[in-house]
């Protein structure tokens, strides 16, 4: 029998899985924008609050999940298991959400990207980070952004935004991301050009 | 001023009690229950349980009720009641040959195991108005033998299956059953899709696309096999108990319509299968079902698409009488922007030609 | 200025949840959103619900604006541009009830505006959501009715049909006689609808700060625009896009720069011109 305690989900799971959703499309509708997270829950501890508050207000029975090892413990399962109920999978592909810490390697293979004629079919990747600036400066533009931004979101692999480079030029295919960190995020659909 | 149809608000609230008033009429007359409509319009109830996809009589009473008799309303306000139930899960596939069979016929053999039971059927009624219906009267009750519970009642297609000259049944490819009313659909649909969207379908579009397929419009020969309608079992399997247990029952239709096929070089010829099923008492639903589903496969059977009926897009995306209810009636909204846009647009290029003709004129003159 | 507050009777019904869809499809529609957004103008298909009011009177709109709205949100509902018709009236008061939530005529404060048929006039700000009821999501419906086609061409970019109609419209009229629906190429990728809205009303789709939502209930899909983001109306070098003007001005505000509803106002046919956005000609009177 486990013994761990069950980090605690969302208290009025209507209302904050609303206000949660809106600080999310406030993100996806500008991309690069800092978004903090109202009322975050705390969130097993080795998932961020803010990809907590994601999977939980996005995550359910219809939606795979593929969780990078350093995530996947049993706290992180049974959490999300019990507050959404979403079947977590080990092959990439299979994955509606995803959740991966730093993005280095080859952060975005093996993840759907959609199709031609249903390009929504495609994973979206909650990254964890360690902070959303202080990091390298990058300049973002397309949908949503007015003109381009800059966003320096540290701790992210060497490789990383050449992979976005070819992920971009999948358009209309391709994954979109979150970054996360604390009660905060980022998130960059996959219409965003990103200059490094 | 002229005020232009503005100030909703209560013009609605008013147009909601009329509508309850009319709903009511004439209080000198006694109110209907839910119990009359479910006895009496048992077979309205049985068709907005179908289209309305929700088998619960008195809902579906309340629904006839609330929306006097138009069934597509009610169909509609059941379905908008429907959508906002929680899913428990899906039951089991409903076994038709456990059926209680109140009424049983093939035309295709003149004896069958299991009997030909009639049943109640307006089939040979002769269509003379009842006059005493009209004043009230007490029936007495029909003879009915005692319905057998005790054996099963094999399908008329499964022995003919069994000599190879009907198909089998066409397998589920996709496994799981989708469900449609929390799915969009998607394009070219399974077959199990299909048949969900033609069980919900309107029964008089299908009857006519089941109908052109009988004059020619895609033919495929039907015949019927069988035809019966009756009580079954509804089992499920909780998922803490792991095996599955009996919750109710059910009144179905089922119709398996068989029809021609020519083969080819490869494959010898042979019947294959329509299929059809309502809830409750609804053979003419059924039978049109069978036959659209049966025209709906001709790609799979490699023959030509040449025809309203065989065509699936066409079929699905308008057999629906809720959404074109809707769609049809929306047209009772205002649309004066779009209408003066066209306006502005109409009046410039009259203008237009107006102004062409006249310099034609003057051209012609001139000469 | 008149007061915006609208009376309606806030009462939520105990027997359905806030906002009327349960939870579950919320996240479905949700879901939907947010890819709709990643990818500008793209129809996502959505699994759309049976709404206590007709498919064509808004359904997708309303499934919409119930998976967004919550209790801080201040909403705005129009058709036609105006807030008191009676569809429109009916949508406040479904909200009003099942979610409990503050309504206002006034553009400006309104957090979320739903619409049928128009764009306000007052220009739209970072932060506010316009969601577009639309009946048909497809705009190639017209000239190929099969989902199967329609869905290719636009995987393959392939417009050459809608440059076909519209340069058979200047051929035939000397001009592009298309007046509402206007199709628009949002951020060079997707050619798509703009829902019935008066051609007028297509510039301010372009590079607006709000974040445009389409919901289409009995089609369902559900389609995005997001802020600052480019939405071009297709028409030729020869043959530039252009809106509907008016000699007259609107008898109310004077205005001659708003889009003017047309009124018949005795047997002889005199008319009079008045503006649609009914929230625009009252701020300005």
């Amino acid at each position: 029998m486990s013994t761990t305690l069950l980090a605690p989900g969302f208290a009025d799971p209507s209302h904050d899985a609303q206000r949660l959703f809106r600080g999310v499309l406030d993100a996806f509708s500008h991309p690069g924008r800092i978004v903090e997270l109202p009322d975050a829950p705390a969130g097993p501890g080795t998932l961020s609050p803010a990809a907590s508050a994601f999977l939980l207000t996005f995550a359910d029975r219809e939606t795979p999940l593929w969780l990078e090892a350093g995530v996947d413990r049993q706290e992180v399962r049974d959490f999300l298991r019990f507050h959404a109920g979403t079947p977590l999978v080990q092959a990439r592909e299979a994955a509606t959400f995803a959740v991966i810490i730093g993005g280095g390697g080859e952060p975005f293979a093996g993840f759907a990207i959609g199709t031609d004629t249903y390009p929504d079919r495609a994973a979206t990747l909650v990254i964890e980070v360690p902070a959303l600036d202080g990091g390298p400066i990058t300049t973002w533009r397309g949908p949503g952004v007015d003109g381009e931004v800059q966003v320096a979101i540290d701790g992210l692999g060497d490789g990383f935004w050449p992979a976005w480079t070819a992920n971009h030029a999948l358009f209309p295919c391709g994954v979109d991301l979150v970054f996360a960190s604390g009660s905060r995020l980022i998130a960059l659909p996959r219409s965003v050009a990103v200059e490094a | 001023m002229y005020v232009a149809v503005k100030g909703g608000e209560t013009a609605i609230a008013h147009s909601l009690d009329l509508v309850a008033d009319k709903r009511r009429g004439d209080r000198d007359v006694a109110e209907l229950s839910l119990d009359q409509i479910d006895q009496q319009l048992g077979l309205a109830v049985d068709r907005v349980m179908t289209e309305g996809s929700c088998y619960d009589r008195s809902l579906a009473a309340l629904a006839i009720k609330q929306a006097r008799g138009d069934l597509i309303e009610a169909i509609f306000l059941l379905r908008a009641y429907r959508t906002t139930l929680p899913r428990f899960g899906a039951s089991e596939p409903l076994d038709t040959t456990r059926m209680v069979a109140e009424r049983r016929i093939s035309s295709t053999f003149k004896d069958v195991p299991g009997g030909q039971v009639l049943g109640p059927t307006y089939d040979y009624t002769h269509r003379l108005l009842d006059f005493s219906l009209a004043a009230s009267g007490e029936r007495p009750e029909a003879p009915t033998a005692p319905a057998d519970a005790t054996h099963a009642l094999p399908r008329v297609g499964d022995i003919l299956q069994r000599d190879g000259l009907l198909e089998p049944p066409p397998s589920n490819d996709d496994g799981e059953a989708r469900d449609l009313t929390r799915d969009p659909l998607v394009l070219p649909a399974s077959r199990p899709l299909r048949l969900q969207n033609l069980a919900r379908g309107d029964e008089g579009f299908l009857l006519a696309l089941g109908y052109s397929t009988q004059r020619g419009y895609g033919n495929n020969h039907p015949f019927v096999g069988e035809i019966r309608y009756g009580h079954v079992p509804v089992s499920f399997v909780p998922e803490e108990l792991g095996f599955a247990i009996e919750i109710g029952e059910i009144e179905v239709t089922e119709c398996d319509m068989v029809n021609q096929f020519a083969g080819s070089h490869d494959v010898p010829p042979q019947f294959t299968r329509g299929y059809g099923l309502a809830f409750g008492h609804a053979e003419r639903k059924a039978m049109a079902m069978a036959l659209v589903d049966r025209a709906l496969r001709a790609d799979e059977l490699g023959e030509a698409v040449t025809s309203p009926a065989q065509d699936e897009e066409f079929v699905l995306a308008h057999s629906d009488n809720v959404e074109g209810s809707g769609f049809v009636q929306h047209l009772k909204l205002p649309h004066y922007v779009d209408f003066q846009s066209e306006l502005v647009v109409v009046r410039m290029l009259r203008a237009e030609v107006e102004k062409r003709r006249e310099q034609a004129a003057l051209a012609q003159a001139a000469e | 200025m008149p007061d915006a507050t609208i009376q309606d009777t806030p009462s939520q019904d105990a027997a359905y949840n806030y906002g009327y869809l349960d939870e579950q499809t919320k996240r479905m529609i949700r879901r939907a959103i947010l890819k709709a957004v990643a990818v500008p103008g793209y129809q996502v298909p959505f699994g759309g619900r049976e709404m206590p009011l007709p498919y064509g009177w808004g359904t997708g709109g309303i499934q919409v604006t119930a998976a967004i709205i919550g209790r801080e949100d201040t909403l705005k509902v129009i058709d036609q541009g105006a807030d008191d018709t009676t569809n429109a009236v009916s949508i406040r008061r479904f909200f009003a009830r099942v979610a409990q939530v503050a309504t206002t005529t006034h553009t400006k404060e309104a957090t979320i505006i739903q619409t049928r048929h128009r764009v306000p006039e007052t220009p739209l700000t970072d932060g506010q959501i316009l969601v577009f009821q639309v009946p048909i999501p497809e705009p190639l419906r017209m000239l190929e009715p099969r989902e199967t086609e329609t869905r290719t061409l636009h995987a393959l970019s392939e417009y050459g049909v809608m440059q076909v109609s519209l340069y058979e419209s200047i051929a035939r009229h000397g001009r592009i006689a298309k007046t509402y629906n206007y199709p628009v190429m949002v951020n060079g990728r997707y050619i798509m609808s703009p829902s019935p809205i008066p051609k007028f009303d297509n510039p301010k789709l372009d590079r607006s700060p709000a974040l445009q939502l389409y919901g289409a209930g009995r089609e369902k899909r559900i389609y995005a625009v997001p802020p600052h983001t480019p939405v071009n109306s297709l028409d030729f070098d020869d043959h530039p896009f252009e809106v509907e003007t008016w000699t007259e001005s609107c008898e109310l505000c004077g205005s001659t720069e708003s889009f003017l509803d047309e009124m018949i106002v005795d047997d002889t046919g005199k008319r009079l011109f008045v503006c649609s956005d009914t929230d625009y000609c009252e701020s300005r009177r």
